[in-house]
């Protein structure tokens, strides 16, 4: 593969789940059992054979820096390379970074030092498998200035995002930001590769000219100036932008299509836990569902989620839930639809649901 | 400037583990799996890493590409370190002199330069093949407020098992008077564990006598530790209380993965302040569909069967209709739909066809005379063909 670098943005639209960003930044958002969602783009990386990543991080990484640690569960602990935190960097006359591009600014020095000769960005609110170096490869085949990867899907948020008009060709004709469209868009999923000299250029423009937004003031307006093309990526795609789609995304890991496409062939790497195997207790009754190393199941479970360390009590039912690390049910409780954060202690004979649209969120370290 | 280590640990890992048949054909016995997710190796490795001992050489010998590769770095101990860490000792050649090794005290032996890299106080002897949980340093601090030359770790076994164990008789201040190996009259229940501390000039003095000796079969509990007791050196026994199994029998390793099982289980792997570190494997949470009653099961599990009284190891799949009952999956096994699989032990990457039967129910298969008391033994790689059958107390090693 044509030398690579990789930067993840690790902290781009906390603001579309509040409740899972309000003690963490989105990259360190807990999924999947034992996984973080940064893994899935990190992993992305690896295994795409990049070996340099530069993570951007703002408020709150300390969640985040535990859990990349030097990076070596990632094979990034490297003499040359490997993992670099960038932290938020703001001189006298800045305050911290608002928006994509200011967060760019800030990892300029980590680009201009990198040898690599192209960059793929990415940010880690989503959960899907990419090869990027396919991206790379058709990058260089359409002789593109930048190359925009976008998944075909319904819109259902109003949060920001982009739709593109792509030529048959693969060339982007047109870019909408937060179009009013109901229907199926080829919707940008904020993974884009250029040249690094071609980025570069791109960043410093931008600082010369004032611009705040990298999609209002080089994108959209990229489209006839630059060499822009579109990469059609048709895989399981699920953008974590609502506390609903968080759930959702999670469950959809009960569908073993789902489960192969995402962790068959290669592994998902994340920071490494020695808990001992999961427990099942005489009385434990499970149903398809996702158990972790350290789980005690004594009561009933269904169509749920368990994260590493959860206990179920004797007599309990917990059915289309998610429960966070080293989440406390005592007995005979009822749980449905509830999303709880990590750390919370249920009390026996608690009785608690939300709906299929909307689930009950309990914050971490609660105690109900 | 100088840098020493107190205590360096040196971790015996060459045995064959006959007695183990299919399952250390192509792998030493420490490799052997355990818990679903672990390797015998885990135990004595987190231990010293418990116990704030961060030099380990472990000394192998008999197939030891699998355990070469699992012990890697020694990152998954935390025992990556610039200086110590664990390092893995093969024999070697040598101007003159080359050979295996010959015997415990030989393996040691011929490591001596190894120890002497750390300038170490104290030698942690240790074995590989055993099941428990041990604080290491209150040992060392039990030897060291002794003034000791060598403390024996030593636990209470029943009067009638004793005649299997390395007994100590002692004297009631703890120190050793008298070492029998295997003793056909027991005069005391206190076996030792095969956990010895060395004060290391004194380690070093013996072996190099040992050496010399043309008699001497060159092993610890034959030689080394009669010859110091014999020259009137101060030998201590430190008693252990607490879980320890030594699973160097079918039997013995498939009791010690059943008490792992239950709330409050014989042995509890799952303390926080003492982990039990492993090379945990990259596989996503098990998939729970089927029935599993009183077992434990590993991540990367696809389990639509039913799993009674069994531990289910890392990647296994077991399909619908498919029953394991009173069981090890060692790992990356296939148990194929309306298979059945009872009372056994099945070692990794096993294949069992659908609707095959392996062994019989406990009740039943208890009573069947042979090396495994019944215990049915399918090895690394094994292929059991649809409708295949293996009886009760089997041991394969190819193909059905």
């Amino acid at each position: 593969m044509a030398s690579t670098v990789g930067v993840i943005f690790s902290s781009i639209n906390e603001q579309n789940v509040p409740e899972l960003t309000k003690v963490r930044s989105m990259g360190s958002i807990p999924f999947g059992g034992r996984y973080r969602i940064v893994d899935f783009a990190l992993s992305n990386m690896v295994n795409s054979g990049i070996t340099t990543v530069g993570m951007i991080t703002k408020n709150n990484y300390q969640s985040l820096m535990d859990h990349i640690g030097s990076g070596k569960y990632w094979d990034l602990a490297r003499k040359d390379g490997g993992l670099i935190l960038l932290p938020p960097y703001s001189d006298e006359t800045e305050t911290l970074y608002k928006n994509r591009l200011e967060a760019l600014k800030g990892a300029t020095a980590f680009l201009k030092k990198a040898k690599e000769d192209f960059v793929v960005l990415a940010d880690s609110d989503a959960v899907y498998k990419l090869d990027y170096s396919k991206v790379i490869n058709y990058h260089i085949q359409k002789n593109a200035d930048i190359t925009m990867v976008y998944h075909e899907h319904k819109l259902v948020k109003s949060h920001s995002y982009m739709t593109f008009d792509v030529a048959k060709d693969g060339r982007i004709k047109g870019i909408e930001i937060n179009p009013a469209s109901g229907g199926v868009e080829k919707n940008y999923i904020n993974v884009m590769v250029a040249r690094t000299s071609f980025l570069l250029r791109l960043i410093q423009d931008a600082i010369q000219h004032g611009y705040k937004s990298f999609g209002k003031d080089i994108l959209s307006p990229g489209v006839s100036t630059y060499n822009l093309y579109g990469y059609k990526f048709d895989g399981y795609y699920a953008n974590i932008d609502s506390i609903n789609a968080y759930f959702n995304a999670n469950l959809d890991l009960l569908d073993r299509k789902v489960r192969d496409e995402i962790f068959g062939e290669r592994d998902v790497y994340t920071k490494v836990n020695d808990s001992a195997p999961a427990k099942f207790a005489d009385t434990a009754c499970v149903k398809n569902s996702l158990v972790s190393d350290g789980c005690l199941i004594e009561g009933t479970v269904e169509n749920c989620i368990l994260f590493r360390g959860v206990k179920i009590g004797k007599g309990t039912v917990v059915k289309n839930c998610i429960l966070m690390t080293d989440n406390i049910v005592g007995e005979n409780c009822n749980l449905a639809y509830v999303v709880s954060d990590k750390n919370s202690v249920i009390r026996d004979n608690r009785v608690l649901a939300g709906c299929e649209i909307q689930p009950y969120f309990i914050n971490k370290g609660s105690l109900i | 400037m100088l840098r020493k280590k107190e205590c360096v640990a040196m971790l015996l890992a060459g045995g064959q583990g006959s007695r183990l048949y299919a399952l250390t054909s192509n792998i030493a016995k420490p490799a052997v799996s355990f818990g679903a997710k672990y390797r015998i190796i885990d135990f004595p490795l987190s231990n010293c890493i418990n116990s704030g001992i961060d030099t380990v050489g472990v000394l192998t010998q008999y197939q030891p590409l699998v355990l070469n590769e699992y012990v890697g770095n020694g990152q998954p101990w935390d025992l990556d370190r610039t200086f110590g860490g664990v390092h893995i000792l093969s024999p070697y050649e040598a101007k003159t002199d080359t050979s295996w090794y010959k015997g415990t005290a030989n393996a040691i032996y011929q490591n001596i330069r190894f120890m002497k890299m750390y300038d170490p106080e104290y030698v942690l002897i240790l074995s590989g093949d055993h099941i428990y949980k041990m604080d290491y340093d209150k040992m060392l601090a039990a030897h060291k407020a002794a003034k000791a030359d060598c403390t024996i770790a030593c636990m209470q076994v029943p009067m009638k098992e004793a005649s299997r164990f390395g007994i100590l008789n002692t004297n009631k201040d703890g120190t050793i008077y008298e070492f029998e190996e295997k003793p056909a009259k027991p005069k005391s229940d206190l076996a030792s564990m095969g956990i010895y501390i060395f004060t290391a000039e004194k380690l070093f003095k013996y072996l190099e006598l040992d050496n010399q000796d043309p008699n001497s079969d060159k092993d610890f509990g034959k030689n080394v530790l009669p010859a110091m007791l014999k020259a009137g050196e101060k030998m201590y026994s430190y008693r252990f209380e607490g879980y320890w199994k030594d699973v160097g029998t079918i039997s013995s390793l498939w009791e010690a993965n059943m008490d792992l099982l239950g709330v409050v289980p014989n042995f509890e792997l799952s303390e926080n302040d003492r982990v039990i570190h492993s090379k945990s494997p990259l596989a996503p949470p098990a998939f729970i569909e089927g029935e599993v009653i009183n077992s434990i099961v590993a991540t990367g599990g696809e389990i639509e069967g039913k799993i009674v009284n069994s531990v289910i190891g890392t990647n296994c799949v077991v399909e619908k209709g498919a029953e394991v009952v009173d069981s090890v999956l060692m790992g990356n096994t296939i148990v194929k739909a309306g298979a059945k699989v009872n009372y056994a032990i099945i070692d990794e990457d096993v294949v069992i066809g659908e609707k095959a039967v392996i062994g019989a129910p406990i009740e039943e298969a208890s009573k069947v005379e042979g090396k495994t008391s019944g215990i049915t033994v399918l090895g690394r790689g094994v292929n059991v063909s649809k409708n295949g059958k293996v009886p009760a107390g089997e041991i394969l090693d190819k193909n059905v």
